[in-house]
């Protein structure tokens, strides 16, 4: 039952998609009903790995021969341990509740069923990540990903915007998988397998194993992570995914996709944190370690979607930039040394953004897909569940006790503390940016007087969308109770008493846990300010160079386009030409032409005379006699 | 009145072969320059005959035999083709037939 179950979890979505494409697809009903019944077997079989015993004890593999190729060989697994199991429960149980509201949401779509099956594609792509032993095996499910992504932001590939999202998506991915590859590869060449278990056995033998190369390695392998959870600079294509349908967002854009790169740095985490060392050549950086990089690049992409998100007037466009900050902290974690709470705040997040997105599809459902939020307002009563779960989503994401998201950020900001008080500054305004910008969503969305057409009469989605958020609520206020860094670690669990785990902020880092209480409530009473009952933003009037900056997302897509579009373009340019002129003009044309007119000169010989001709014998027999006797 | 030689034969073949070459080369009558082809094999008929009685040997003869069967043999052929021209295309001027010119 231990081999069987993960195998049942790993292929249960891929045959739902199979079969929809292959033979459901005209039956739209069964379609959905086949995609969401595998990912929530899917979900009730990880409930049971939890609860047989010994299961989640130690880790274990169960696999296939899949390739052998002179000295490597590797094999087709799953790897289940702790951090798989937990990754595994966030994936079916969020992505479960979004399958279920996708029922609801995608009703009048004509592709009903495809889009089920590129669901399930999905879901089967993102649970061999989180269950692969090896790299190989992950990469291969990790493209797999990102192909199933962008059918999925390109849903409504009608609209050019969306076409052109998914395409940005998937190739600003491709940059970061360029560097994964390589990442791989050194590993590789260096140990000598790519098994993870393997790899980590060696690192621990002999820590110097990697060389020089260890810190390259490191960086080369979080690049990956740089494009799948869309940190700086790569962390452009995130917002513009926003144009898939919302219930995508909720899973791909929230929950899951992005989560793979933590997910993945928080699996070979040892690899991170081996033996700094920088080859001769980059000697000038010696002194930086990977991990270091990752706290930076963290910590900034946590800061810079902050403050976009601070301008942005798109209510899913507010949380792409909210998940882009939260991703970071999560980065930042791994940064600092701490997988364990990066994984906790994951699983808390994939939850409340998760419900965020469905709460804003609801909305958008509701006002008959309007998404600028200057024009909701005074949705508290006309739509009062999905205010309530809004709020409380809202509430885990700025840290607010007892929530799951409060226990999740204290963690992280108290290893800040700890380590770098730096990092712990910089973060603190994170979170009060997080404040202030949720809460300026919430403001306007919910509260104020309507600003829409009067016509429009906004209604609560039927209760097949709102179970879902109601359960995905209930796991947000939760979650907070889960010992996830006790688990990960390896502990017993139920060695502390739930009491002791709520108060644990309080009794291990009370001035971290003021602090962020702080932040929060300076977020929230700026927002207060600034944005109660207001009927347009007040920022770009009293700040007009920095919103403009800050809408324009800091230009950084424009300066994107302008620098890295331009440079391709002119290579393109210089290829069409060499193309044009060089090997179609020079090589082609002057082998077609010089043929052409060596057969227009031998043309004249043909006369079509037989005379002609007998003349020509006549003097052939006779050179050859006069060549014969001579 | 020097007796006729193998040189007189010799220069008289000659003769004979290039105004058949000429009727070849220059008249446009298929007729006529088949009549032309004859004389100039006929022309090489006397300079083998003429060569094997001066110098003794009996192959000349032999050779001239042979060369008779084939110019035999090519005319049958040759008006053969000749007439079954002449039913597609109502001409015997050569220059008329020039449908493989480009």
């Amino acid at each position: 039952m231990q081999t069987l179950f993960p195998w049942l979890i790993l292929l249960l979505p891929l045959a739902a998609a199979a079969l929809i494409s292959l033979f459901t697809r005209p039956h739209r009903d069964l379609s959905a009903r086949l995609s969401i019944g595998a990912i929530v077997a899917g979900f009730w079989l990880t409930l049971l790995l939890f609860a047989l015993p010994g299961a989640a004890a130690q880790a274990y593999e169960t696999r296939i021969p899949w390739l052998a190729a002179g000295g490597l060989q590797i094999d087709f697994g799953l790897r289940i341990d702790r951090l798989s199991l937990l990754m595994a429960l966030v994936v079916t149980a969020v992505g479960g509740a979004i399958h279920i509201y996708s029922y609801e949401y995608m009703r009048g779509e004509r592709r009903f069923s495809t889009y089920f099956a590129c669901l399930s594609l999905f879901t089967f792509a993102m649970l061999g990540v989180v269950f692969a032993p090896n790299f190989v095996q992950m990469f291969f499910f990790w493209e797999l990903v990102g192909v199933s992504s962008y059918l999925l932001i390109g849903f409504w590939f009608e609209r050019p915007a969306a076409a052109d999202a998914g395409l940005k998506a998937f190739l600003v991915n491709r940059v970061g998988d360029l560097g994964f590859l390589l990442g791989i590869l050194l590993v590789w060449s260096r140990l000598g397998s790519v098994h993870f278990g393997e790899l980590e056995r060696r690192l621990a033998e002999n820590p110097a194993a990697l060389g020089a190369m260890a810190t390259v390695a490191g960086l080369l392998i979080f690049c990956g992570a740089l494009g799948k959870s869309a940190q700086f600079p790569l962390h452009i294509w995130l917002p513009d995914a926003m144009e898939g349908p919302t219930p995508v967002s909720a899973l791909i854009h929230a929950a899951t996709m992005v989560a793979a790169g933590v997910y993945m740095l928080a699996r070979v985490f040892f690899l991170l944190a081996a033996t700094p060392h920088w080859p001769a050549a980059l000697h000038f950086l010696e002194g930086l370690d990977a991990l270091e990089i990752i706290r930076i690049i963290g910590l900034f992409t946590a800061l810079m979607a902050g403050l976009i998100a601070l301008q942005q007037d798109d209510i899913k466009r507010v949380l792409a930039y909210s998940t882009l900050s939260q991703l970071g902290y999560m980065v930042m974690a791994i940064g600092l040394g701490q997988p364990g709470p990066a994984m906790f705040h994951l699983a808390t997040h994939a939850g409340f953004k998760a419900l965020l997105f469905l709460g804003a599809g609801a909305i958008i459902l509701a006002l008959h897909h309007e998404q600028d939020i200057w024009r909701m307002g005074g949705l508290r009563r006309a739509m009062p569940l999905t205010f309530w779960t809004f709020l409380i989503a809202t509430l885990a994401l700025c840290a607010v006790p007892p929530l799951g998201g409060f226990y999740s950020k204290e963690s992280i900001l108290a290893h800040a503390w700890h380590q770098d008080k730096l990092v712990f500054a910089l973060a603190w305004c994170g979170s009060v940016l997080t404040a202030l910008y949720m809460f300026r969503l919430v403001l306007v969305v919910f509260g104020g007087s309507p600003r829409r057409p009067r016509d429009a009469q906004p209604h609560e989605p039927s209760h097949i969308a709102t179970w879902p958020m109601l359960f995905l609520a209930g796991l947000t206020v939760l979650a907070g109770g889960a010992d996830v860094e006790g688990f990960l670690a390896g502990g017993a669990q139920g060695t502390a008493s739930l009491a002791s785990r709520l108060a644990g902020p309080l009794a291990h880092a009370p001035f971290v846990m003021l602090a962020g209480l702080a932040a929060t409530g300076l977020g929230f009473a700026m927002a207060w300010g600034l944005y109660r009952g207001a009927y347009r933003d007040p920022l770009p009037a009293r700040w007009s160079t920095l919103a403009s900056a800050l809408r324009q997302r800091l230009l950084l897509d424009a300066w994107y386009a302008r620098w890295i579009g331009g440079s391709f373009e002119a290579l393109a340019c210089l290829a069409s030409g060499v193309d044009r002129w060089i090997i179609a003009g020079a090589a082609v044309r002057g082998v077609h032409g010089s043929v052409e007119l060596t057969g227009r000169l031998l043309r004249l010989a043909q006369t079509g005379k037989v005379s002609t001709y007998a003349f020509a014998l006549g003097c052939g027999v006779a050179a050859l006699l006069y060549w014969l006797i001579r | 009145m020097t007796p006729v030689g193998l040189p007189h034969y010799l220069v008289l073949s000659a003769l004979l072969f290039s105004l058949g070459l000429l009727g070849v080369v220059l008249r446009r009558n298929l007729l006529i320059v088949f009549i032309s082809l004859e004389l100039m094999l006929n022309a090489a008929n006397i300079a083998l005959v003429a060569s094997a009685r001066f110098l003794n040997r009996i192959g000349g003869q032999e050779m001239v035999f042979v060369v008779i069967a084939v110019a035999a043999a090519e005319v049958a052929v040759g008006l053969a083709l000749l007439a079954a021209l002449y039913r597609q295309r109502p001409t015997v001027q050569s220059n008329d037939l020039d449908a493989l010119k480009f």
